[in-house]
């Protein structure tokens, strides 16, 4: 079992003929996700290597059954594309493009927030179910079939971890990127959430950085809501407080937002926090082998 | 990105947000003709540089006569101001403002800024002007009364009307309250402000609401759309190595450790440096080289880099996805030959063609400590630094 992405993934990719979209669709095909369909407006009618190109996402929603879109267009028209997804009725949403201005995300996020839309992103690395579906950027080959959820606010620093837990024998069921901006679709404590339900996820890595607060708030959730282990890790205790470290929302903005505050609470919430994340993969198989 | 105080208000005035009149100086000369300009008795004169607590390091100054306006220019022009915000070693101020003097009646505030937790802009008021607001929120956060706006409909009126009483304030000033939070909300959201703070906001003896000190911040993100806020950009007030890093698009922040690192994404970025400290070092510097890493990118930050004198080891932990690191090694092993190093190297490459980068680091006549796990990276760098 996993969330969000699985065997009836049926892709659409945005910005299927630009340079990213192109490469990224081969990769994703090659590792078995099933891509329906392709939107670049005017193009529709054509092909990209066997998959049909449409004008519209409502087209490609239509006649290719798609049901989850990711989205590589340039950020200047990012917002506009997952509107459009999302007016379609694409439920999975999964926005790559880094650089979108947060003006047009606050008016994205507050369209679609009561909507049943889960909108994964921006500027993150997408979603992978190993052995199911990659729909995203991440490199396949690191990843293995099995029962742990990742969530991580990073890219590079996911795969990391995920390596870790594959170079010990522990399998993934799904890894999720939500992305480094300060505005996204899904925070830390909706991906818990579905993973706290999810009877294939036994455990969940939760890796934060610092920046807002939204690993506070799932923190406070998973204290009265989840059984099942959790161990996290909050990239940026050296970072120097108003810097905003390459990721739009990793700073430190008036005294908040530290790892040091975040990490106090996720101990308190149980999550075995470490120190070293070079730690990650070994807590987890510890606290894996002391459930059973 | 941020921007002068006098930018700031130039911004807010096409915006009908009232402020003081004033004009930047570079010169003492220029500073004299502002004032004369300005007309009246009372001028302040005020240190321009990127970093709030101006005032009590001695940048701000009233002057009551043109001597004075001279010669406190010549003092605040060219001093290396010092503040809570600029570190030890303080900023030298190359600009002034000149403003024309105001009857203070009341100092209040207002800041606009993002609420990530409910991702809608929020509109803050406090009657505790003058004050830093950090402290307010901390001390007494209910002296702070907020407003979520709708990013469908904007501010309105009734949001404004709410926080101007609020404020304490009735009549005509109530009025101009109104006026002036709405006209502000204006210049925030159509400019792409990631932050409009006025502190202190002012009423004075006459009514009138004002700006007395402005602070925007922008959105990265949405300077495309924005050429004449780029165009406020004050290279005096970044590190040379950035504004160099800058044109390679690299993302470098310069710190004061003496352990440099180059990484690929932001979240591995931070976490090295992390590591860094664990392993009894100090990060010399943040520097994420991107997705999209490639030889030039590589070399290129390589290069900025050595160029920090503090750097006593480098640390190089590439995770390859859609980067080849077999590429990567090629940027150091280029870079590496190119310049005299001193200092030793730990390379971590891991993911997409990571052996055939080993294979190529071995091979070069470059003499580099190769760690394979990122724990690994973290003792060869406590090693070599007590070498």
């Amino acid at each position: 079992m996993s969330i969000l992405v699985d065997k009836k993934t049926k892709l659409v990719v945005q910005g299927i003929t630009g340079s990213e979209g192109s490469f990224h669709t081969g990769q994703m095909v090659e590792y078995g996700t099933k891509v329906v369909a392709g939107v670049t407006p005017g193009k529709g009618g054509t092909k990209f290597e066997g998959i049909p190109i449409f004008n519209t996402v409502e087209e490609a929603v239509k006649i290719a059954k798609a049901n989850t879109s990711v989205i590589f267009v340039p950020p200047a028209f990012a917002a506009d594309a997952i509107l459009e997804a999302a007016e379609a009725g694409i439920e999975v949403i999964i926005c790559i493009t880094e650089g979108i201005p947060a003006n047009d995300m606050i008016k994205v996020y507050n369209v679609i927030k009561d909507k049943k839309i889960r909108l994964i992103g921006p500027n993150c690395p997408g979603v992978i179910s190993p052995g199911f579906a990659k729909v995203g950027i991440m490199p396949g080959f690191i990843h293995k079939k099995g029962k742990i959820g990742v969530v991580s606010r990073s890219g590079t620093l996911t795969y990391e971890a995920v390596k870790q837990l594959t170079d010990l024998k522990i399998g993934q069921s799904t890894c999720v990127g939500i992305g480094g901006d300060p505005v996204i679709g899904s925070k830390f404590i909706d991906i818990i959430k579905l993973f706290n339900e999810d009877p294939g996820t036994e455990g969940i890595i939760m890796i934060g950085e610092i920046g807002g607060s939204a690993e506070e708030e799932a923190a406070e959730y998973i204290r009265e809501n989840v059984k099942k282990p959790v161990v996290g890790f909050i990239a940026g205790r050296t970072a120097p407080p108003g810097r905003r470290m390459g990721h739009a929302g990793a700073i430190i903005s008036g005294g908040k937002g530290t790892a040091d505050e975040k990490m106090k609470a996720m101990k308190k919430a149980g999550i075995q926090v470490v120190n070293n994340p070079a730690d990650i993969g070994e807590t987890m198989l510890k606290a894996l082998n002391k459930k059973k | 990105m941020k921007i002068h105080e006098y930018q700031a208000k130039e911004i807010l005035r096409k915006y009908n947000v009232p402020t003081p009149k004033g004009y930047v100086a570079f010169t003492v000369k220029e500073a004299l003709d502002a004032a004369k300009t300005l007309q009246g008795s009372v001028w302040v004169v005020k240190a321009q540089i990127h970093a709030g607590g101006r005032g009590k390091g001695g940048g701000v100054k009233v002057a009551k006569s043109m001597a004075e306006v001279e010669s406190l220019s010549k003092q605040i022009l060219g001093m290396n101001l010092v503040t809570h915000q600029t570190g030890p070693e303080g900023r030298v101020v190359k600009r002034l403002l000149i403003e024309q003097g105001i009857n203070i009646g009341k100092e209040l505030y207002v800041g606009i800024t993002l609420d990530r937790a409910s991702s809608q802009n929020v509109v803050m008021v406090s009657t505790e002007g003058g004050m830093e607001i950090e402290k307010v929120a901390a001390e007494t956060p209910e002296k702070i009364i907020k407003e979520a706006i709708d990013p469908a409909v904007g501010m309105q009126q009734f949001q404004a009307r709410k926080l101007a009483f609020a404020l304490g304030l009735n009549g005509e000033q109530h009025k101009n309250a109104v006026k002036f939070l709405l006209a502000l909300y204006k210049a925030y959201e159509a400019s792409d402000a990631s932050l409009a703070e006025i502190n202190p906001l002012v009423v004075t003896r006459e009514g009138e609401v004002l700006a007395l000190d402005a602070k925007m911040n922008f959105d990265d993100n949405a300077l495309f759309r924005h050429p004449e806020i780029l165009s406020y950009r004050d290279l005096d007030e970044e590190d040379p190595l950035e504004i160099e890093a800058s044109k390679f698009n690299l993302n470098y922040i310069k710190l004061d450790g003496n352990v440099g690192c180059m990484v690929n994404g932001a979240g591995l970025a931070m976490a090295t440096m992390d590591i860094i400290k664990l392993a009894g070092g100090e990060p010399a510097n943040f520097l994420d080289v991107g997705g999209g890493a490639n030889k030039e990118t590589v070399s290129n930050g390589f290069k900025i880099i050595l160029s920090d004198p503090n750097v006593k080891a480098i640390l190089i932990n590439i995770f390859g996805g859609i980067v080849r690191c077999d590429r990567v090694a090629q940027g150091v092993i280029d870079a590496a030959s190119e310049m005299e190093i001193k200092v030793p190297i730990v390379v971590r490459l891991e993911g997409t063609n990571a052996r055939e980068a080993g294979v190529l680091l071995e091979q070069s006549s470059l003499h580099f400590e190769v760690a394979r796990t990122f724990e690994d990276a973290a003792k060869l760098v406590t090693r070599v630094l007590k070498k």
